[in-house]
């Protein structure tokens, strides 16, 4: 099964705001590791046509690792609203 | 501003067993939880060690919704093509009063709120807590949707990322190097079906740890927990390690290869996937615990970096629980001496300090420099299942006496100078 299918499965309650955004002038310009494309557990983060990194924040699982491990601080990065966001039924 | 005795900020089980407490000596409580109910933004492998918290709220552990108690423990180091497996079956774990359970935390938090709550203490969900509220150093109470709310005290419990503290400035902000990240997917099976694959008896349960290729040597490992009628499979990596790494993997690939493991396929054969989950883990041990108290407050559970790895242990949730109920004692008390000052709740770390919590921590202060050594998780479960392989096998050819296999297989991945070193540096553990 992949990635996508497995978040299928998953309960979120998404909020038309974001709650992760990408700095993308630092992303371009001085982040070379780009960690957040290979740490996610969700595989959120994708570079474009354009060559910029996007981020599909609707299916994130909240667990920080993009945000711990952007060395560069490119992520403004808060948790959903209340009532958005993942709500696990089992956890 | 509205004002009461003590806020808690987060509803996982470190805010909800302080609010219990709090609630169970009268005093007037709030917990703020951003998910839909209690567990809600929770993650656990999961298990919970139920012997160290045991005194602690003795009243509520017989009721308490647990998936199975842990009666069997399994290591299995994984080489490149051979992995051998430790398989313990002890008496005493399959005996009551039991040390630890297999827990599912959207079930156990959502109770301990519901027991919160009838012990008057109040729990609000689907509210953010959104800034700590300060006033020349002190914590005042907090801000949430707008609306701001006033506390003698305020327990911070909200959880690993520690973003509203660390804005705040009451800790740092966490770091690639103490953090791992954990990730799992719940299959469900029948009960029957997963007492046959792990040799249990009915209401009994397995913990599987793994070590080696599952990460790719990358520090970390796989673990499988027998759920009631479901288990929990999953990873924890290293975020340094996987950041470290030359050839990048990404993390979501490694547990669908670990499921595709020999070893591991038939295990899970069968399993409906029912949820795929995630969450960070504070690995950074004692010397990243921060401070635990000031003014008008207290850090609790994951918040205040309580966890401990310790390979063949990892726990949080007792710690989380034993803080919760420890900052609990401390406000109720800091209240009745009409002192919340930094002064009037230090007996917080001092009651922590002479408890389990950073008592453990302290003896295990070590391990996580121990455990980033790579070698852990590539040569050495390599190097067993390697003599092992050697020792099990006959050949074509006349085989070498069973004592030299012996001493030429050690000799080669044992007795050398950088693995005695190390296993010199692990008799800290």
């Amino acid at each position: 099964m992949n990635i996508e299918a497995k978040l299928g499965l998953d309960v979120f309650k998404i909020d038309k705001e974001r709650h992760i955004t990408i700095d993308v002038e630092v992303c371009n310009k001085v982040c070379t590791d780009k960690a957040c494309l290979y740490v996610c557990p969700a595989h959120l983060y994708e570079i474009d046509d354009q060559g910029n990194n996007t981020v599909n924040f609707e299916g994130c699982l909240e667990c920080g690792t993009c945000l711990i491990c952007c060395d560069h601080r490119a992520l403004e990065w808060h948790y959903p609203r209340g009532e958005y966001g993942v709500q696990y039924r089992m956890g | 501003m509205e004002k009461v005795d003590c806020i808690i900020v987060g509803g996982g089980l470190a805010g909800l067993s302080a609010a219990y407490g709090l609630a169970s000596e009268g005093l007037e409580v709030i917990v703020v939880e951003r998910g839909d109910y209690s567990g809600a933004k929770n993650v656990t492998g999961g298990r919970l060690y139920v012997s160290p918290i045991r005194d602690i709220y003795p009243e509520l552990w017989e009721s308490a919704p647990f998936e199975r108690p842990v009666t069997r423990e399994l290591l299995t180091l994984m080489g490149d093509g051979a992995s051998t497996t430790i398989e313990l079956a002890s008496d005493r774990f399959a005996t009551a009063p039991h040390q630890s359970y297999t827990v599912l935390r959207a079930r156990l938090d959502q109770w301990l709120a519901d027991q919160v709550m009838e012990k008057g203490g109040m729990v609000i969900t689907k509210n953010r807590v959104d800034e700590i509220l300060m006033e020349g150093g002190k914590v005042i109470g907090i801000r949430a949707g707008g609306d701001d709310i006033g506390a003698d005290v305020t327990i911070i419990a909200e959880g690993v990322l520690g973003l509203l503290s660390s804005k705040a400035g009451l800790r740092t902000e966490p770091e690639a190097r103490d953090h791992a990240l954990g990730y799992k997917e719940i299959l469900e099976l029948p009960p029957s079906v997963i007492q046959d694959r792990w040799h249990l008896s009915e209401g009994e349960g397995a913990a599987h740890l793994f070590m080696g290729e599952v990460t790719k040597g990358m520090l970390g490992g796989g673990f499988l927990y027998t759920n009631k009628d479901s288990i929990s499979l999953g990873i924890v990596v290293g975020m340094e390690a996987m950041k470290e790494r030359k050839e990048k993997v990404e993390s979501h690939t490694l547990l669908d290869a670990f499921k595709e493991l020999p070893q591991i396929r038939p295990l899970v054969e069968g399993g409906t996937l029912a949820e795929y989950s995630a969450h960070a883990i504070p690995e950074g041990g004692i010397a990243k615990v921060p401070k635990l108290f000031g003014d008008g407050y207290l850090l609790v559970g994951d918040a205040a970096g309580l966890a401990l790895n310790a390979l063949l242990t990892v726990r949080g949730m007792d710690f989380a629980i034993a803080s919760g109920f420890y900052a609990a004692r401390a406000v109720a008390d800091a209240k009745s001496r009409g002192d919340c000052s930094a002064v009037g709740l230090a007996q917080y770390e001092q009651s922590l300090r002479s408890s389990f919590v950073l008592k453990d921590l302290e003896t295990a202060k070590s391990i996580p420099h121990i455990i980033e050594n790579p070698r852990l998780f590539t040569h050495y479960p390599q190097a067993v299942s390697g003599l092992l392989e050697k020792l099990y096998t006959i050949g074509p050819h006349p085989s070498q006496k069973l004592s030299s296999t012996v001493i030429g297989g050690v000799r080669k991945d044992f007795m050398n100078a950088r693995t005695l070193k190390e296993l010199y540096a692990m008799r800290k553990i």
